[in-house]
């Protein structure tokens, strides 16, 4: 428990990762908690990255954090765009009143 | 050690707490109070195991950015007296909900049982490709691979950001009626002949105008 290694990181990476789909799966509010809940997906392949980097002491796992930040941050520049254009066109965000597509 | 210890539990116990309130929060700007609490906990870890420069990346970026652009959309679309009513009868009548608690509950558990039963050739460590050197900083080793080795994906990357820029410009750009705007153009495509007419004033009589 005193000595923190790799698994210890992987575990939270796993726990924020596994909240993540959960609070895309339960989700009853607006679309903009789903964006959110992507967000943190993206935050535990982030943490799972850093920590091999770091114990591996490989460098590699680090740039492609970057480049995953920068793809969550475009992501979530477009995502808020649609959300701002169907709140627009349709007056509400509420995920059970998407149902334009039927789907 | 005990440090680095005491020091993860606390960081990772408040990134997990904030992460399960982000998702369970009635109120939208809540969650996103909580999504900012939770990317500063994890940049402290980050600090913590060494990539700094990830660390402040992940600060700058996402606090300063995403965070603060869901804050932005949040209080613009007006969603936050929108309660949230996943315990309603009504609303959850909708079958998602216990089989998606039950595939994030299996997705945790693979992922802890290979998290547990991992184990990785101990000769790896002698192939990496960058190795982490102790003598430079963490950011000036970054810098070194890349932009040199990772250059194309670097441009690749700049691309993307440059797409969702235009493209977040585009979803949302929208042309509104009835706004007055000056027509360089127009303004100095005029001609003396079409600005102007000479007429003859009769006494008494006056001129009348069209306009």
């Amino acid at each position: 428990m005193i000595e923190i290694g790799l698994g210890h990181y992987l575990t939270l990476g796993a726990v924020i990762f596994s909240i993540g789909v959960i609070g895309i799966f339960l989700n009853r509010k607006n679309i903009i908690v789903i964006l959110m809940s992507i967000e943190l997906i993206l935050l535990a392949v982030n943490i799972n990255l850093v920590s091999f980097s770091i114990y591996l002491g490989d460098l590699t796992g680090q740039v492609f954090t970057l480049f995953i930040l920068t793809v969550a941050a475009a992501e979530a520049a477009i995502g808020l765009a649609i959300i701002v254009v169907y709140y627009r066109n349709a007056g509400t965000i509420r995920v059970e009143e998407i149902d334009k597509l039927k789907g | 050690m005990v440090a680095h210890a005491i020091f993860f539990y606390v960081f990772s116990i408040i990134a997990v707490i904030s992460a399960i309130m982000v998702t369970v929060s009635k109120n939208t700007v809540h969650s996103v109070f909580f999504l900012i609490l939770d990317f500063i906990s994890i940049s402290c870890l980050f600090i913590m195991i060494g990539a700094e420069f990830l660390g402040m990346i992940m600060l700058i970026v996402y606090v300063g950015a995403v965070a603060v652009l869901f804050l932005f959309v949040v209080m613009m679309l007006n969603v936050a007296q929108q309660k949230n009513q996943w315990f309603n009868s009504e609303a959850t009548s909708s079958s998602h909900i216990p089989i998606g608690l039950i595939i994030s509950t299996i997705i945790f558990f693979e992922l802890i049982i290979v998290v547990g039963g991992w184990k990785y050739k101990p000769e790896l460590s002698d192939q990496n490709i960058n190795q982490i050197s102790n003598e430079i900083s963490n950011t000036h080793s970054l810098g070194q691979v890349l932009y040199t080795d990772y250059i194309h994906i670097f441009q690749i990357s700049g691309m993307i950001l440059l797409i969702a820029m235009i493209g977040a410009i585009v979803l949302t750009f929208r042309r509104r009626e009835g706004v007055k705007t000056q027509s360089y153009l127009k303004q100095i495509s005029r001609e003396r002949s079409e600005g102007i007419e000479v007429l003859e004033v009769q006494s008494n009589k006056g001129v009348k105008i069209d306009d």
